[in-house]
């Protein structure tokens, strides 16, 4: 029982050095190999649970993070990119050391918040609502600081994933037909995002998305 | 009346499903129009009639419910059909089998797709309505009453190639929202938190509200359904609307969809609220009354038939909360005889309005047909083209004037004899302001019938005023079967009220406790208290108009010489006379202009008496729009330039919005 505590903690902790990973990282490809990883950390993690507390529905869970998280989104994401060609470096509105700056102030505020509600809950990963909670965070802050579409929409997917570690960590899941569906959700989101990036780049010439401004009417 | 477990509620529904399946079928078939006008339409009128048949079964038997399996989860959807939906279903029904007869000829020459989409939407537009009337549950009738707006918003823009119809239908759609929100808070002030299940009416009429929760349901509903029925600040997209759709559909919209909002205030101030106040009917008194006097006024100084026709819509809208008003305050007081006086008056009114309204926005879309032309400054001497139509439109022009045999004037007489009856309620200042009403009431009635004469007169009397009306052609055969039977049915509610007051008894009996009756008996006589006080026969009237109508001519006959001769009219020793000369629609509205100059706001400009090529241009507005709706969309669009000062089109500010939301709420909630 130990052990699988102590291995939990420490796909947490891998999941939230991949997130500050994430939010240092330059280049594209390599931003998206790191989303893989931290599907794979998440799906281990997920398997873990479901193995110590002998829940048959994380089981699958683990299963559709598996094949959906590491293989056919990172895969949809290079198939974008080789056809995009865009595998330049990422640009930053903010530069890397200030943004992981702040990275690591959400990390403490998201502890912080995380020690009142860990309280409430009974399940043996409950100390991990607190890495959860940050990495949700950072994922935003990923989106926030980075000026092409692609890194933006990585940025949504993690922090999907950063969601759905929450609902593993605290309630041992959530029921498998909203898990199914939310999976549905972010396979439509990332086939529609790769239809706008077509868009943006057909009307811009370029998926720099502050091209986008000039879409607003005065 | 039982037929083997058929229960009225379930030939509607039949009814309803059946509407739906032929506007579908109107749609599969856009790529054949002549069968769509052949036979779809007629086929839909015969349903209308089946549905008739059904409302009048369903007066005389007990309320019968239903849920359907439809609907959210744990949310199903409740019909009821009661006496006073089966009144409703007939009104509906029987109105509609008339207009859709009639559609049936006048779309014959339209595209066949627009067509298709058309039947569709007018079909859904009639099973909307009937839904409306059988809800018995808020989500039901909330759903059945977005799908009427919508599905009429989309017969509006028929033509929604013209920029002028684009906006009427917007203004239209947009304050039928407004009052959907109002109908809504108000479904919700009377569920009052119950729980989920206390969504029904039946909950509703369960639930004892306080006098102050009451009045507000009672004042959002009011406000609400009148705003779909054009109560005075709200009635602004009557006239846009009703000159913008096609003539069957303003017939629908103005004679039908009106009602349902008059259904609605009855449902809910008599059925759903346990209690009312009596402040509740001054008010709808007063404000029936400002509606009545201003849609007649502005009525009178139109030029074009179908906004005249509109306006005249909210005249009779301001009749019927009148007669809710005064019913209200009759039930307060305990005076039920009463109360079911003023509120036969307005069924029945309700009912004749649809019959002639619809006659006439029918026939003016005949007129248009024929001639091309809304503006009746440009008609005239129609009645020589058009006689089937002049003659049809004749009856409903003298029923809505309010004039006997017709069926106008059974109803504004019994709603006058609710008004001259009312003294000796408790309230004294009730008792004073009601006389003042009753003056108000028979000056809208008489200036109605000036509208009227001003109608008429200037379409189908004198000269035409265009050469192009000159080869204008008579209705053709399904058009004039439509508007044979609503000419019929308006002679028909006014020859035979014995038998109508009856019927609704059975509708009075459920809101206030008590029928009218009829104090005389059999059914030549209508004497709503007392044969001594008041009475009406309409048979003996008619039949003694008959015959000084033959005396004279006999008398005539005898001592003129009877041959006949035509010759030019007395020119006044005038050298020339051309029609220009006839008085015009704007000469005629020019009185009531002059009167009431306060509540127009005019613009015009008169020519120099010295100008060779005089051009005359006046235009009478809605103050209102100026005073109210105009300051509401400077507002709106202040607050939303506002708005946009947050938008900069920059994601990245957008999604620190999100950031900052979600880290102040994390940290302080």
């Amino acid at each position: 029982m130990t052990y699988t505590i102590q291995i939990i903690n420490m796909l947490a902790s891998m999941l939230l050095l991949i997130a500050f990973a994430m939010l240092s990282q330059r280049r594209i490809l390599s931003l998206i190999n790191l989303f893989a990883w931290q599907g794979l950390v998440l799906s281990l993690s997920t398997f873990v649970v479901a193995y110590s507390t002998d829940q048959h529905h994380l089981y699958y869970s683990a299963g559709l993070t598996l094949l959906l998280k590491v293989l056919v989104l990172p895969w949809l994401l290079h198939r974008l990119i080789r056809k995009l060609n865009v595998r330049w470096d990422v640009e930053t509105l903010i530069n890397i050391p200030t943004t992981m700056l702040v990275g690591i102030g959400l990390v403490i505020f998201a502890f912080n918040l995380a020690a009142p509600i860990s309280q409430l809950s009974e399940s043996i990963t409950r100390g991990l609502i607190g890495i959860a909670l940050a990495s949700v965070l950072l994922s935003l802050l990923m989106m926030l600081t980075r000026r092409k579409a692609v890194p933006q929409v990585v940025g949504f997917l993690a922090m999907e994933n950063g969601l759905f570690f929450a609902a593993t960590s605290a309630t041992h899941g959530m029921p498998l037909v909203v898990e199914l569906g939310i999976a549905l959700d972010v396979l439509v989101a990332t086939f529609i995002f790769g239809i706008f990036f077509f868009q943006i780049r057909e009307t811009f010439d370029s998926l720099d998305i502050s091209n986008m401004e000039k879409l607003k009417d005065d | 009346m039982d037929i083997v477990g058929v229960l009225p509620l379930d030939v509607a529904g039949a009814v309803i499903v059946l509407w739906l399946a032929l506007g579908l079928l109107g749609l599969a078939l856009q790529h054949s129009p002549h069968l769509i006008t052949n036979v779809i339409f007629p086929l839909g009128a015969i349903v209308s009639l089946a549905l008739a048949a059904t409302g009048l079964w369903a007066l005389g038997v007990d309320a019968s419910y239903a849920i359907l399996p439809m609907g959210l989860p744990d949310l199903p959807f409740h019909l009821r059909l009661d006496p006073l939906s089966a009144f409703f279903l007939i009104l509906l029904s029987g109105a509609s089998f008339g207009v859709s007869l009639f559609s049936a000829g006048y779309f014959k020459s339209m595209q066949g797709n627009t067509l298709g989409l058309l039947c569709l939407e007018y079909h859904l537009f009639l099973a909307s309505m009937a839904l409306v009337l059988l809800a018995d549950d808020a989500y039901m009738f909330m759903v059945a009453w977005e799908t009427m707006a919508l599905s009429s918003y989309f017969l509006v823009t028929t033509d929604h190639h013209v920029p002028d119809i684009r906006k009427a239908g917007f203004l239209y759609l947009l304050i039928a929202h407004v009052g959907a929100i109002g109908i809504l808070l108000s479904f919700g002030v009377m569920q009052g938190g119950h729980g989920i299940g206390a969504y029904t009416f039946a909950a509703m009429r369960e639930a004892h509200l306080s006098a102050f929760w009451s009045s507000v349901a009672f004042l959002l509903a009011l406000f609400g359904f009148g705003a779909k029925a054009g109560l005075l600040p709200l009635h602004v997209w009557l006239p846009e609307a009703h000159p913008a759709a096609p003539s069957p559909v303003s017939a629908l919209m103005s004679g039908i969809m009106l009602k349902t909002a008059i259904y609605g205030i009855l449902r809910v101030t008599f059925d759903l609220l346990s209690v009312q106040q009596w402040w509740w009917g001054v008010l709808a008194l007063a404000l029936g009354l400002m509606t009545a006097i201003f849609g007649v006024m502005f009525a009178a100084v139109q030029g074009d038939m179908k906004r005249l026709l509109a306006y005249s819509s909210i005249e009779n809208i301001g009749l019927l909360l009148v007669g809710i008003g005064l019913t209200i305050i009759f039930h307060v007081y305990g005076k039920n005889a009463l109360a079911a006086l003023s509120l036969t008056a307005t069924l029945y009114h309700s009912l004749n309005h649809a019959f002639f309204k619809c006659l006439l926005f029918i026939g003016t879309g005949s007129i248009l047909h024929a001639t091309g032309e809304r503006n009746m400054g440009r008609m005239g001497g129609l009645i020589h083209h058009m006689p089937w139509v002049a003659v049809l439109m004749l009856v409903g022009v003298l029923s809505i004037s309010g004039l006997p045999p017709f069926n106008g004037f059974v109803s504004e007489w019994l709603l006058l004899q609710a008004f001259l009856l009312s003294p000796g309620l408790p309230n004294t200042y009730i008792n004073m302001l009601i006389p003042v009403a009753a003056a108000v009431i028979a000056l809208a009635a008489a200036l109605a019938a000036y509208v009227m004469v001003k109608f008429y007169g200037i379409i189908f009397l004198g000269q035409p005023r265009g050469e192009a009306r000159e080869h204008a052609h008579d209705a053709g055969i399904w058009e004039r079967i439509g508007l044979s039977w609503l000419a019929f049915g308006c002679v028909v509610l006014g020859l035979a009220p014995v038998y109508v007051v009856r019927q609704l008894d059975l509708v009075t009996h459920v809101l206030v406790g008590r029928g009218l009756g009829n104090a005389a008996a059999g059914w030549l006589f209508l004497a709503p208290v007392d044969i001594e006080r008041a009475s009406y026969s309409p048979v003996y009237f008619l039949l003694a108009v008959l015959g000084v109508m033959l005396v004279t001519a006999l008398v005539v006959h005898y001592f003129y010489h009877g041959r006949l001769r035509r010759g030019p009219a007395w020119d006044c020793g005038f050298p020339e006379q051309t029609s220009r000369m006839q008085d015009t629609a704007e000469g005629f509205g020019q009185p009531i202009r002059r009167i009431f100059e306060p509540f127009f706001r005019i613009e015009s400009e008169l020519p120099s008496a010295f100008d060779t090529h005089p051009r005359y241009h006046g235009r009478s507005d809605d103050r209102i729009w100026f005073a109210l709706y105009l300051p509401i969309k400077s507002i709106t669009e202040k607050l939303s330039s506002l708005a946009s000062l947050l938008q900069h089109g920059r994601i990245h500010l957008y999604l620190t919005y999100t950031f900052v939301t979600l880290v102040v709420l994390l940290a302080f909630v």
